[in-house]
């Protein structure tokens, strides 16, 4: 099996075991076992549910140690437009692009800047009438692996070229190279809003090697530079007043519609929140959904700015970079985006390689066991009381007969089978009792006030 | 595997339940995706077809290690002329409904195209039944 990095880690020295993360994850993939939620790397697809939902803040982003930009002679960091978003309205852009300067990079610049390009390549693909239609955006990368493990038969829907982030990344270090830095020198590091941006760059889908040296938690840099500005420490920069200015629309390619915005061709969708994606992509597999052309997908509530590594209200943030794009134009000309320049060059390394399924459905490599399988887990599933209660540690019902199935579980986890098994004398109360202490470990099980309770 | 549905005619809301059903079925067998894909949109279309003209129906499928076989019976006003139906582009649809981009005469055709074996047999004022089946 190849491996699959995660950006999405426990700290189970802070977990509870309360299971909402089980409950809440779109693709199943978290269970529990000995009062601790065990992830299954083959199914999770970083869409950060659980560490929203986390009421013990239990969950934590692995990321890049950020003292590692020192390590580059040239630093130079990638911030989504949404970053300046964070903060307060009266902090201006050139107070935050200071000190972000102040922290040592060497050059800043928007991720969307690349937007320019790649839209106009985007307008050639929905015009395409041989294109699988409709053609699914590969920006968001957990809709990417959503798609992987959920929806394997919409894989050749998904558009083969590479997101903002990439294509922003290849042009800036052509033109450092060629304004003679050397390549070894050229650190380039993405501030991510999401789990998903950073797995996506620790284990390209698509790509051999990412563009990208190093991924900084936004949240973690939102903190550092409002420091920064609160403390006055850094000094305003005189020769950039501004971000690069970006397009209206590049502004607001990151939040919900934003991708659709600039094609001016056909019917095209946008979609919003996993849970939302999935009931349509299952919805597409369904039934010819005729005429739709282009499918923007997010898994987060109000796209990248609702990214779990956001500081700021995902409303509030929407709505004050709404408010940024009013201010631009809706084109800006190759001399205020020099990107536009390299537009030849970038299009011939913007492809992405091929993306494969990899089904987590399937419940054996062998179609005949896999049937045989599939009746086990039918008529388990007719037999438990599809309560899907979590007791046994799984999402649902069905999610435990599939793991006792696969030999991964008992049966007698289940609450209700442990009841019947009792009347039958076929379960003691003690065994039962040690089934469920294998589940949800022995603290839950053990608590002496409760043992003595006065209960007359 | 043998599974039964039921389908009521006129039911637009809930036409799709069973090629989901199988759908979701095909996927945990590991089936080839193109050909999950050609079952769901033969299956889909035979299932809207009794929700559009007949009064009910039932589909049967059974599914094994080397195919699914799914068989649909309506009762409803069946089919004259089989032949005829087959051909792509014959439609009873006034041009009204055509214009609104329904029966363009590509239903029947279209699950052919979308099956390894299809079978339509009817009586006029009965019911019709469509047989499909896709291997594996």
């Amino acid at each position: 099996m190849e491996y699959i990095h995660h950006a999405l880690k426990i700290k189970y020295d802070l977990c509870v075991g309360c299971s909402n993360c089980t409950s809440i994850c779109p693709t199943c993939s978290i269970h529990v076992e000995n009062g601790r939620p065990i992830l299954d790397p083959n199914r999770c697809i970083d869409c950060g549910m659980c560490y929203q939902t986390c009421p013990m803040n239990a969950i934590y982003i692995d990321q890049d140690d950020f003292d590692t930009i020192y390590n580059y002679k040239c630093p130079v960091l990638l911030v989504p437009s949404i970053f300046s978003a964070q903060f307060p309205e009266k902090v201006s852009q050139r107070a935050i692009l200071s000190a972000i300067y102040h922290l040592g990079f060497r050059y800043v610049y928007e991720v969307e800047k690349s937007v320019d390009v790649l839209k106009e390549v985007i307008n050639e693909k929905v015009k395409d009438c041989d294109a699988e239609k409709p053609i699914i955006s590969s920006f968001c990368p957990a809709i990417v692996r959503l798609i992987q493990v959920k929806y394997p038969s919409l894989v050749g829907n998904l558009l083969l070229t590479k997101p903002p982030l990439d294509m922003t990344a290849i042009y800036i270090r052509e033109v450092l190279t060629e304004h003679g830095i050397a390549p070894a020198d050229i650190g380039i590091f993405y501030v991510s809003p999401c789990a998903a941006k950073i797995a996506a760059i620790k284990s390209p889908v698509g790509e051999e090697k990412s563009n990208i040296d190093g991924v900084i938690n936004m949240n973690y840099l939102y903190n550092k530079v409002f420091r920064i500005i609160k403390q006055g420490v850094y000094t305003l920069r005189e020769d950039e007043f501004d971000f690069h200015p970006l397009s209206k629309n590049s502004i607001l390619w990151s939040l919900t519609g934003g991708e659709i915005k600039d094609i001016v061709v056909g019917r095209n969708l946008a979609i919003d929140e996993v849970h939302n994606v999935s009931d349509f992509l299952e919805k597409l597999e369904n039934e010819d959904l005729d005429g739709i052309d282009f499918l923007e997908l997010r898994a987060c509530d109000e796209s990248c700015a609702g990214g779990i590594l956001c500081a700021g209200n995902r409303f509030l943030v929407a709505e004050r970079q709404k408010k940024r794009a009013k201010q631009r134009p809706k084109t800006v000309t190759p001399s205020e985006n020099n990107i536009l320049n390299y537009k030849e060059f970038l299009r011939e390394n913007m492809s992405l390689g091929e993306v494969k399924p990899r089904s987590m459905d399937k419940l054996d490599d062998n179609i005949s066991v896999a049937m045989r399988k599939m009746k086990k887990v039918f008529e388990i599933t007719n037999d438990l009381p599809k309560v899907d209660c979590r007791i046994c540690g799984y999402q649902t019902c069905k999610a435990l007969a599939e793991a006792v199935v696969n030999n991964q579980a008992d049966i007698r986890q289940c609450f209700f089978v442990q009841r019947i098994l009792e009347q039958t004398d076929k379960l003691t109360t003690m065994e039962a009792l040690k089934l469920t202490k294998k589940v949800w470990g022995e603290v839950k099980l053990d608590k002496d006030s409760i043992k003595h309770l006065d209960l007359e | 595997m043998h599974f039964e549905y039921q389908v009521e005619g006129g039911d637009f809301s809930n036409a799709g339940t069973t090629s989901s059903v199988v759908k979701k079925m095909m996927k945990q067998l590991g089936v080839d995706s193109a050909i999950v894909k050609r079952t769901v949109v033969a299956l889909y279309e035979a299932e809207v077809n009794i929700v559009a003209h007949a009064y009910r129906g039932t589909i049967f499928v059974d599914l094994d290690d080397t195919c699914v076989k799914i068989k649909l019976e309506d009762e409803g006003p069946g089919i004259p002329d089989i032949e005829q139906a087959m051909q792509m582009g014959f439609s009873t649809a006034s041009p009204e409904v055509r214009e609104m981009g329904f029966g363009a005469g590509m239903g029947l055709p279209n699950m052919k195209s979308n099956s390894d074996k299809l079978s339509v047999t009817s009586v006029v004022g009965k019911g019709t039944t469509v047989e499909i089946t896709n291997f594996f």
